[in-house]
């Protein structure tokens, strides 16, 4: 495999990498937001890349393609474009690939998407003709091979982009988690970003469970602001779960009147929480990053990696 | 078992307005909930009556076949046809257009939705979606647990991130306000293959389908047996 990405390229050195996220607005035609968000992460060295993600829970947002190319002229960072199959059959998605090579876009999240009927469109066609592991080999073919699934010749440069995969360590057992990255592995998975993680032993686990697949895992976190936002994650993110103690901790947190002084708590918390929890997951072979989904919530993102780094 | 549900008797009425001597035709077949002479008997006396309730005279005979979805039955409805100016057929829709082929000069209504292919758990208990007629059957492969019908994506490697505790993020309804947790099928898949030592079919990488083979297919006498 080759790494044609900042991102591939970053993990191939051995560095720790870090990858950030943005979210386009759904049923929106403004972008302004969601480049600002994309510079303030540029500004941040350890952060490579950031994901720009597709109808996420099954929202109507701007096509991923168009806001990922938009705010990767705009901001100077490198995207992750992310990709599901739950909304284009194999067509569409080559033809989407294609325009993604094109536009110089270098990396894919291949994703199966939450369930058409979970969002605001919820009387659609569910589309799924591939699957996430399908979407990986398409990309892989289009870029090892310079064919599509069947058998079509790709004309013009070679597509380069690097695939990754989304990874769930709080699925039970992890047994059939782990089954399912090797499946995608061997279909030519290079990466792995995963799904939200706030038990740091699931986390260490998961990368000791992972590592004889050998695809570099970025563990994904998410600095909650309120406890609204952590029990937010408990309770209606499929498969999340938030440790009893993190969520009293948060609680805690609402019994502070004074607002200036709640975030001051809540930023030191979560500092403190997440340096450790990084710095630990940063022990494991199979870890080669993190991924951090704190989109909007700037003011611990750069002391969560300085901390680590330091 | 193709299953079907009943349509409003409201909607059926409306369908049936301008007619006013129907023959109502109930399948002996694999129609369930059962659809035969005894359904055709009760829906004909609710539209007779929902009739008089307007001052209308409606004619309505029940009647069954054994099964509508082959022509030799379906011929024996033509001795009765006399009459009647409409069919009204309580099959599933494949009932409904062996009639309205093998008897164009009357026109053939549907009393019925047809819903899925399924399996009843216990006698008159709920009824499962099981098999879609894919025509590409991997039962062999996933331990007898149909992943192309059962997991509401379809998906051909899965579990997705969607299977929370063995249970899918998409909920079955019930009728009008009931919801369901459907058991995820590859997760059921995933125990069925460990009890059977066979996880490598469970980490087996599924390639796409070929769906290029859509409807309408035909079975040609000589592929029969």
């Amino acid at each position: 495999m080759e790494a044609f990405s900042n991102l591939m390229k970053g993990i191939a050195t051995g560095k720790f990498v870090y990858s950030g996220e943005l979210e386009p607005h759904n049923v929106c035609t403004e972008v302004t937001s969601v480049i600002e968000w994309a510079k303030t992460l540029k500004g941040i060295e350890e952060i490579l890349a950031a994901n720009v993600t597709d109808n996420p829970q099954s929202f109507t947002a701007m096509s991923s393609l168009a806001a990922s190319h938009i705010v990767q002229e705009a901001s100077g960072l490198e995207l992750v474009y992310q990709l599901r199959t739950a909304d284009r059959n194999r067509m569409a998605l080559a033809s989407d690939i294609l325009g993604a090579a094109a536009l110089g876009l270098k990396n894919i999240l291949a994703l199966t998407g939450d369930h058409t009927t979970m969002g605001n469109t919820p009387h659609c066609m569910p589309v799924f003709d591939l699957d996430s592991a399908h979407l990986v080999d398409l990309v892989h073919k289009m870029v090892y091979e310079g064919t599509d699934l069947a058998g079509n010749e790709v004309a013009g440069p070679r597509v380069e982009i690097n695939v990754g995969v989304a990874g769930n360590p709080n699925q039970e057992p992890m047994e059939i988690e782990i089954l399912k990255m090797e499946r995608k592995a061997e279909v030519g998975a290079e990466f792995i970003q995963t799904q939200v993680v706030f038990d740091l032993d699931i986390a260490l686990e998961y990368l000791d469970a992972l590592e004889y697949i050998k695809v570099p895992t970025l563990i994904g976190i998410f600095p909650p602001r309120s406890f609204g936002q952590a029990s937010f994650f408990d309770k209606y993110v499929s498969g999340v779960t938030v440790p009893k103690d993190f969520l009293d901790t948060f609680a805690g947190f609402k019994e502070i009147e004074d607002k200036a002084k709640r975030k001051e708590k809540i930023d030191e918390f979560n500092i403190d929480y997440f340096v450790n929890f990084v710095k630990e997951i940063k022990k494991k072979k199979a870890c080669a990053g993190c991924h951090v989904m704190a989109v909007g919530y700037p003011d611990v993102i750069e002391p969560i990696i300085a901390g680590v780094e330091k | 078992m193709i299953v079907v549900r009943e349509k409003p008797l409201e909607k059926i009425l409306e369908t049936l307005s301008p007619y006013k001597n129907i023959l109502v035709v109930g399948c002996d077949g694999c129609t369930q909930p059962p659809r035969s002479l005894k359904e055709a008997e009760t829906l004909a006396k609710l539209i007779e009556m929902s009739g008089k309730v307007k001052n209308e005279e409606i004619n309505c005979k029940p009647t069954t076949l054994i099964k509508q979805c082959c022509n030799t039955s379906v011929a024996n409805l033509r001795t009765q046809l006399e009459g009647y100016d409409a069919i009204l057929t309580l099959s599933c829709g494949i009932g409904v257009q062996t009639l309205t082929s093998m008897y164009p000069e009357l026109q053939t209504f549907p009393a019925q939705d047809t819903v899925f292919n399924g399996y009843e758990e216990t006698r008159d208990g709920n009824i499962f979606e099981m098999c879609l007629a894919c025509g590409d059957c991997l039962l062999d492969e996933t331990g007898g647990i149909c992943p192309i019908t059962r997991c509401a994506k379809s998906l051909l490697n899965g579990p997705c991130g969607g299977c929370v505790e063995g249970k899918c993020e998409v909920e079955a309804k019930i009728g009008e306000d009931q919801t369901v947790k459907n058991d995820c099928a590859w997760y059921l898949i995933y125990h069925r293959l460990k009890d059977l030592d066979k996880l490598d079919l469970f980490k087996k990488y599924r390639p796409p389908r070929d769906n290029g083979n859509l409807h309408p297919q035909i079975i040609g006498t000589l592929e029969r047996y």
